[in-house]
């Protein structure tokens, strides 16, 4: 048996994230034997989930239900989640998030130090449980924390993953960059979790980080491993203009106003229920955000949105809720708004517009967060489950991160307890994976003299041009084509950067090989389905068409040009497709 | 023509350099720019060897920290209108050693957090289904503010004490501290103060008091310092006159 040294590990987590992090700890509960790595291209609290502003939905009072919980989740999605795995979703949360507050989460409370929940988009009840409005911070910064008193969790921090090592048909580790050194090495495992977060960043206009490039959906696509689902980008319609920072949706839960030009509360005009003073459920500002989304570019089309520099934009209305609430309960829009839009919300109007936010699609896996590839797994955002569905609502992705972070923990953990043993090919994969990365970017062929930033500006119109928040054919097929050449482009591409110490262009340049492949899968699942369902819209095909589309879209990667897509049904338990109706 | 402005950023790859050296990089001054677009511009346009990290361009990952015009800044929130009219020195947090350009070591930083046992301890472990510790709002108001530092170091580039004395555990290392202190759910503060009332902890601050001015989110580590000094001389004194009180 082929021995790694200290670089072997019982199960190997990939992503420091609210994801990867949950995994580790589950492991670690499960089988406390077993060696664990966390390895992740930043430090842990520096993982995306850090900015998740508005909360975490899970059951909690008394007058709420699970299965009003399922309803919300399953019709926001558009009838695409897998009831299965929503039911089971719902019923764990609320242990989920009463286990983070045992390790300390400062959740917000009530006076009587209870719990506090708020409502959200698309949700009946209120159950959306907050700190503050750095809801993501808190619960990421509290695991880490927490991790850290579990010794068999080993962190590889700053080491950049590059590909899965798979021999025999089972996933045995990854090879990853140590950043600092450049040193390219095998890490073997026996089960391998990704949890390596979403892929905004192939966007131009997004609410995620620089980090966000899908790395790990591509490396599973790449073995082979089906995306599913992947044409459903969440645009989240209240993003701040130019930065793309996101004013969460919390806002509007607490009582704030959208309004066009002329001051109107116009979601009205888009079957979303009657203007209220006070915010109801499932209605106007707290309906879905695909169909907030979609009503904004109706109202553009109109011309009753605003003009700006950055494109146009409509008006988020706090104003009326005063500063007292504001500040307790939104204080990082306040600092948000006034640090980067230089508005204080407490007296002015915040603009806002649709910013690419959150991807439902992602490496498909089974309710156990298992893949189709033996020893890997995937949870968090770069995985697919699925209960978001074409829609998922907010709220829900905090804690899907912990629900499925713990079950694919604990699958991971009874895969590694069975000790199947290494291939002896890993060392030799490594090395060629090495030659792979010096050859491919530090040759110098010099010929193509295009950096790194062209190739990604042209992917970013692609993206944005193709597959926006209304996708036609037309538009779809020339995104499509224009990856493949950059695809090809990006091959002939030699970066500068020739260091071994923290090059950060060679990180790029992976990152955005992963991006493109990626981004072929997202057009070609888009072109494919023709019908509109939850976030995937296309011209042509106005209605939601059950008969041939109440399934999973599944992107199979091929030798060349666009992936091959497949359908495998949705699971249906108790919930029948319906109609989906908000504000009545 | 648009106007620009000059970056002087502090540049340094070990295979080849000896000493760091300032490098010269022009940049359209665009209204909303914050020094970090001016930087990614650079990469993008200019020069894609420059190293530095960073990621969420929203001031909360704590990546982006570096001495702008001399002081510890977090970049994405540090717009080149505030630095007019230039030219803008960008160098790596000070104190800290540089691993290239921008990027420093953070390791010590992070041994450090660990050091104070920064997660909730309980003499008995309360099982899940038992529910929330209650908490109120004014209890969560009594470490609120510990809880929202974001590491990002800016604290370590202020404290001439921390540049000094690598042993000492730092601002905001002890603000975590008194993060779960203060914590109503929390029982470790006598495991904590063997880490900070011993070498290193918190008498080797000398009260400059720099780590809170620099602070981007209201920490107010110095404070944390501050209180923890008050209370634990108390402890200290209780131990020592009556060594068998504090059980
Ligand atoms: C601004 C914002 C606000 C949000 N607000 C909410 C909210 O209020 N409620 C809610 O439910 N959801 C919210 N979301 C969504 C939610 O925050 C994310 O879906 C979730 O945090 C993703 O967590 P994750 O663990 O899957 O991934 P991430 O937190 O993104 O972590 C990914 C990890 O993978 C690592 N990684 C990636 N690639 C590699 C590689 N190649 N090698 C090594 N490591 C790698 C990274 O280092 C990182 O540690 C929000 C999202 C954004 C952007
Ligand atoms: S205390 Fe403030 S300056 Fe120090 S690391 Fe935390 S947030 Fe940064
Ligand atoms: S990039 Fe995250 S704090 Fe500046």
């Amino acid at each position: 048996m082929a021995r790694y040294g200290p670089n072997e590990h019982d199960v190997l987590i990939v992503g420091g994230g609210g994801a990867g992090l949950r995994a580790a700890i589950a492991v670690a509960e499960t089988n406390p034997e077993l060696s664990i790595a966390v390895v992740s291209k930043v430090y842990p609290m520096r993982s995306h989930t850090v900015s998740a502003e508005g909360g975490s939905a899970a059951v909690i009072k008394d007058n709420d239900s699970f299965d009003d919980h399922a309803y919300d989740t399953i019709s926001g999605g558009d009838w695409l989640c897998d009831q299965d795995a929503v039911e089971a979703f719902v019923k764990e949360a609320p242990k989920e998030l009463l286990q983070l507050e045992h390790w300390g989460c400062p959740w917000s409370r009530e006076e009587d130090g209870s719990i506090a929940v708020r409502s959200f988009g698309g949700m009946t009840n209120k159950r959306t449980w907050f700190a503050a409005d750095k809801t993501g911070f808190h619960l990421l910064h509290t695991m880490f924390q927490t991790t850290m008193k579990y010794d068999p969790i080993q962190r590889y921090d700053e080491y950049y993953v590059t590909r899965l090592l798979v021999d025999n048909g089972r996933c045995q580790g990854v090879v990853a960059i140590e950043l600092a050194t450049g040193k390219i090495e095998a890490i073997a495992a026996r089960s391998v979790i990704m949890c390596t977060g979403g892929c905004g960043r192939i966007f131009p206009f997004t609410t995620n980080g620089n980090i966000k490039t899908g790395d790990g959906m591509a490396f599973a696509y790449r073995e082979g491993v089906p995306l599913k689902d992947m044409e459903f980008v969440q645009y989240h319609p209240t993003g701040l203009p130019f930065t793309g920072i996101l004013i969460t949706e919390a806002a509007r839960a607490e009582g704030g106003h959208l309004l066009n030009k002329d001051g109107y509360r116009y979601l009205q005009d888009y079957d979303l229920g009657e203007p209220k003073p006070e915010p109801i459920h499932r209605s106007m500002e707290l309906g879905p955000r695909d169909r907030l989304s979609q009503a904004f570019e109706k109202e553009e089309e109109k011309g009753r949105t605003i003009e700006g520099p950055y494109g146009s934009y409509i008006h988020l209305d706090i104003q009326h809720l005063g500063e007292e609430i504001i500040d307790r309960k939104l204080p990082f829009v306040r600092e948000l708004c006034l640090k980067y839009e230089n508005i204080d919300p407490v007296k002015e109007m915040i603009p806002v517009r649709p910013v690419v936010h959150y991807m439902m699609g992602g490496i498909d896996t089974d309710i156990h967060g298992a893949t189709k590839l033996d020893g890997l797994y995937a949870a968090g955002e770069t995985a697919c489950v699925s209960i978001n569905g074409a829609n998922r609502l907010g709220s829900n992705s905090l804690t899907e991160l912990l629900v499925f972070g713990a079950r694919a923990g604990q699958a991971a953990a009874e895969f590694a307890s069975e000790q199947k043993p290494f291939s002896s090919a890993l060392e030799a994969l490594a090395t060629d994976e090495s030659r792979r990365i010096e050859k491919g970017f530090f040759s110098e062929n010099g010929s193509n003299p295009e950096s790194i930033a062209s190739i990604r500006q042209e992917m970013y119109q692609a993206m944005e041009k193709g597959v926006g928040i209304y996708r036609s054919e037309d538009s779809l097929e020339r995104s499509q084509e224009k990856i493949q050449e950059l695809q090809e482009r990006l091959m002939n591409v030699s970066i500068e950067d020739h260091s071994y110490t923290f090059n950060t262009e060679l990180v790029a340049a992976l990152e955005l090989s992963n991006m493109l492949d990626i981004s072929e899968a997202i057009i070609q699942s888009a072109l494919q389905r023709t019908e509109s369902r939850g976030s995937h819209q296309r011209v042509n095909y106005p209605d939601r068409d059950d008969e041939h589309f109440l399934a999973h879209s599944m992107a199979y990667k091929s030798e060349v040009g666009p992936p091959k897509i497949e359908y495998q049904p949705v699971t249906i338990t108790r919930w029948p497709p319906g109609e989906r109706v908000y504000g009545h | 023509m648009e106007t620009t402005i000059t970056l002087e950023v502090q540049r340094y790859l070990p295979e080849k350099d000896t000493e760091p050296y300032f490098q010269e990089y022009k940049v359209p001054l665009r209204k909303k720019w914050v020094v970090l677009d001016a930087l990614n511009y650079i990469k993008d346009n200019i020069d894609g060897t420059l190293s530095y990290r960073w990621s969420c361009r929203m001031g909360v990952c704590g990546s982006c920290g570096m001495m702008v015009n001399d002081k510890p800044v977090l970049t994405c929130a540090t717009f080149l209108e505030e630095c007019l009219p230039g030219p803008i020195r960008v160098a790596p947090l000070s104190y800290f050693d540089v691993i290239r350009d921008l990027v420093v070591n953070t390791d010590g930083f992070m041994d450090k957090l660990k050091r104070v046992k920064p997660w909730l301890i309980t003499d008995q472990v309360k099982p899940v289904p038992e529910g929330e510790y209650r908490q109120t709002p004014e209890q969560k108001a009594e470490y609120d503010q510990y809880s929202m530092c974001i590491n990002c170091m800016l604290c370590y580039a202020a404290c001439p004490v921390a540049g000094l004395e690598p042993e000492f555990v730092g601002p905001a290392a002890i603000a975590l501290a008194q993060r779960y202190n203060y914590d109503s759910r929390d029982e470790g503060r006598k495991q904590r103060n063997e880490e900070l009332l011993g070498e290193g902890g918190i008498y080797s601050c000398t009260l400059v008091g720099e780590c809170s001015e620099v602070c981007p989110k209201a920490v107010d580590p110095a404070g944390a310092i501050q209180r923890y000094k008050v209370s634990g001389a108390a402890e200290w004194w209780k131990s020592v006159v009556v060594p068998w009180g504090d059980t």
